[in-house]
């Protein structure tokens, strides 16, 4: 007995009175919805992702779009996406894989946070007017510095600095590896890091010798697959980032299927032509925060101890003592990856379900390593989610240093958010290698895109501490007391360290 | 040959491996590191030609990312030498620990005794210098995990078992284990298979055992026949049809 068909879950129309059969929805989608015959457009609404390409390129607004034409018998428990999940498995007996974040309705606590500013008794500052510092130093910083004065009566540092990585804004470029996403992307991402000061990831695909001229605004990844890792490319980066985890898949690896390893991404992370690039859940010569330790040591030794080191794991129930261990491992930074961190693939029943929300993760690990004493010892990279300028200067006042933000920089260059990275069709030319695509995406004005959205939200960030009477981003760092929860529970805003609204 | 000694007694490994660099960098060619006891990361990210003597016993991720030189150790090993390394060669007088040749990507590496477990595990390849592990003693269980390429060869010297241990290749998706005996289908890790050594297969390990061999004075003619057992991936997809869309 077959299971029969699913219903649709999108369906697309073409308004013909509006439509001028210019064909462009056929030339734009990838995924085949739109073909031409007798001079007719058809639609097969089944091949849909809602990537919103053809929406975005008809030039009459013909294309109409609903999600869910039909209904099920309605149910709180039963929804359609559980019920259809169950049918997709029984035909296969396989893993559901699914693309982006997280995509459960979990209340987010961004939304549920509130910012402080000024009134009356203590003066707002016009960023217009006053200079407002956002200028933001990741890597250790010494307890305490001892100062001598010379002969000729100068005054010199005497403690040594460890290397830190100058950013004009607490705003970063997080990992996305060639391979994940096109040459082009990473291209515009790294352009974009250049233009504004700030820096991005290789992610784990190692480094194309096209990004060589943006290396110093790079940080080289190095994760469990150890691809595209040797000393070459140590040394190109800016930083060094350890990967242990991811937000989107927290306690499994993840591989490149062999069919993605062409010519040029078998280059950058150095393996054989169509093979399988396998990153192992765990890295194979850590098994302890003492092994993660070594290979701190390892990479900063073979770097001569130049480079900052970041540690990037995912947000778990765990992650303050992890962070606190990081922090003794000669680590520069701790990089947090929350649940709602974006992914290329990841099987849905992680993406949805394993992982805590940054907001918390962020909070307890800055509170353990003020607790500890030992803040200074390490930067904290928040990541997963960061939609807003808004998150970012509520990231910081819950501990951040800096964000990395992956989706939002996608979203600047085209992406709509549907989900389906791991197809390799994606018609805005970013997670995908088909080269027609890739060269829909021009690295020229992408990188515009992705620095103006950078540039506004740093904007937005001046504006929003002006506000609250803060000129420099290092007084805005872990200040939960200009931050009220507004409908959290009791426990979480304990976690938070932060008051309810009106207390 | 320009040759040049450190005296490595009670030395850190950060102004070891300073001197070591120093040194290559003014053209030195050989390196002679006397009263080695336990420095980590001894050639660490290391290029050059340069050849280094190490007397005494290193510390784990000896030559890690070591892209070049040649590392003579008289002695034992802690794990992971030539962690991520690319190209060069390292020879070990004697046994190494756990994670030998961690994720090598090309180069060899002669252990003349016996190694500790997961030995060349991801082991991988890039180009035309596939990374080689040969053992002349004994490996332990998840020999060859997850390999994604290059060449394990364990010849189980002094033994009739050269891995007694299990989960060989588990995970394999690349390259080969060549493994001297007999080696048990319950040994086999998921995604593991043997496949018969025959005449053409020798051929083509021959001159590594002969180098092998010659780096340790020992007689290689024990060693050209085919009494071996190769270790193969079944698939190089080992997920493919383990997933499906959203």
């Amino acid at each position: 007995m077959s299971l029969g068909s699913i219903p649709m879950r999108y369906r697309v129309k073409i308004d013909r009175e509006q439509c001028m059969e210019c064909m462009r929805c056929i030339d734009n989608c990838s995924y085949g919805v739109f073909r031409e015959e007798n001079g007719k457009i058809h639609i097969d609404s089944r091949n849909c992702t809602v990537c919103h390409r053809c929406i975005s390129m008809c030039p009459r607004d013909a294309i109409d779009l609903h999600e869910r034409p039909v209904d099920y018998r309605s149910h709180p428990l039963w929804t359609p996406e559980a019920r259809e999940d169950i049918i997709n498995q029984a035909r296969g007996g396989k893993i559901i894989l699914s693309g982006m974040g997280n995509a459960k309705p979990y209340p987010v606590i961004f939304d549920r946070l509130v910012l402080d500013a000024c009134q009356v008794t203590n003066p707002s500052i016009d960023p217009l007017r006053e200079p407002m510092e956002l200028r933001t130093y990741i890597g250790k910083k010494p307890k305490q510095l001892h100062i001598t004065k010379n002969e000729a009566g100068d005054l010199e540092l005497e403690t040594e600095l460890s290397p830190n990585l100058k950013l004009d804004t607490p705003i970063m470029i997080g990992h996305m590896s060639y391979g994940a996403i096109s040459l082009n992307a990473q291209l515009s991402l790294a352009k974009a890091a250049a233009k504004v000061g700030t820096y991005m990831g290789t992610g784990e695909g190692g480094l194309h010798e096209h990004l060589h001229p943006y290396q110093n605004n790079m940080i080289v990844q190095v994760a469990s697959g150890r691809f595209g890792v040797d000393i070459d490319y140590l040394e190109r980066g800016a930083a060094i980032e350890i990967k242990i985890g991811q937000g989107a898949k927290p306690g499994i690896g993840g591989h490149l299927p062999g069919e993605k390893v062409c010519a040029d991404i078998s280059c950058t992370r150095m393996i054989p032509q169509g093979s399988d690039a396998i990153s192992p859940a765990p890295h194979h010569d850590i098994y302890s925060i003492e092994d993660l330790a070594q290979l701190v040591r390892s990479l900063k030794e073979a770097t001569n101890w130049e480079k900052p080191v970041f540690v990037k794991i995912a947000a778990v129930h765990n992650t303050a003592a992890i962070a606190a261990g990081i922090a003794r491992s000669s680590a520069d930074a701790v990089v947090i990856d929350g649940f709602r961190g974006g992914t290329g693939a990841a099987p849905k029943v992680f993406r949805d379900n394993v992982g805590i929300p940054i907001e918390a993760a962020i909070a307890s690990v800055d509170q353990k390593l003020h607790d500890q004493g030992i803040r200074n010892k390490l930067s904290v990279i928040a990541s997963g989610g960061i939609r807003n300028s808004a998150d970012i200067a509520k990231a910081i006042a819950l501990g951040a240093d800096a964000v990395y933000i992956g989706t939002a920089a996608l979203v600047s260059m085209g992406c709509r958010v549907c989900g389906n990275c791991y197809r390799g069709l994606c018609p805005w030319g970013i997670a995908t290698q088909r080269e027609d695509l890739v060269q829909r995406l021009d690295p020229e004005i992408e990188s515009e895109h992705v620095a103006n959205l950078i540039n506004s939200w740093t904007l937005e960030l001046s504006e929003i501490m002006g506000a609250a009477g803060i000129n420099s981003i290092e007084s805005l760092r872990s200040n939960r007391s200009r931050l009220r929860g507004y409908m959290l529970d009791e426990g979480t805003l304990e976690v938070l360290e932060v008051k309810p609204v009106g207390a | 040959m320009t040759s040049r000694t450190i005296n490595a007694k009670n030395m850190h490994y950060t102004p070891l491996n300073k001197r070591i660099k120093e040194l290559v960098k003014t053209g030195v060619q050989e390196i002679v590191l006397e009263n080695v006891l336990g420095q980590r990361f001894i050639a660490n990210g290391l290029r050059g030609k340069v050849t280094i003597h190490i007397h005494g016993v290193p510390g784990g991720d000896l030559g890690m990312f070591m892209s070049g030189p040649t590392c003579i150790v008289h002695g034992n090993c802690e794990h992971a030498p030539g962690n991520t390394m690319a190209k060069g060669k390292i020879a070990i007088h004697g046994s190494a620990g756990d994670a030998v040749a961690h994720s090598m990507r090309g180069g060899k590496i002669f252990v003349r005794d016996n190694i500790g477990y997961r030995g060349g595990i991801h082991m991988k390849e890039y180009g035309d210098n596939p990374a080689v592990l040969i053992v002349g003693g004994l490996a332990q269980a998840f020999l060859g995990e997850y390999m994604a390429g290059g060449k394990i060869i364990v010849l189980g010297s002094g033994s009739d078992r050269a891995v007694d241990g299990r989960e060989i290749g588990s995970g394999i998706h690349g390259g080969e284990i060549i493994v001297r005996g007999d080696v048990d289908e319950k040994q086999l890790g998921v995604g593991a298979i043997t496949e018969d050594f025959g005449k053409e297969d020798l051929d083509a390990i021959k001159p590594l055992i002969l180098e092998f061999c010659e780096s340790f004075s020992l007689d290689p003619k024990q060693y050209l026949d085919t009494k071996y057992t190769r270790i193969v991936p079944a698939s190089s997809r080992p997920f493919a049809g383990k997933y499906t869309w959203e």
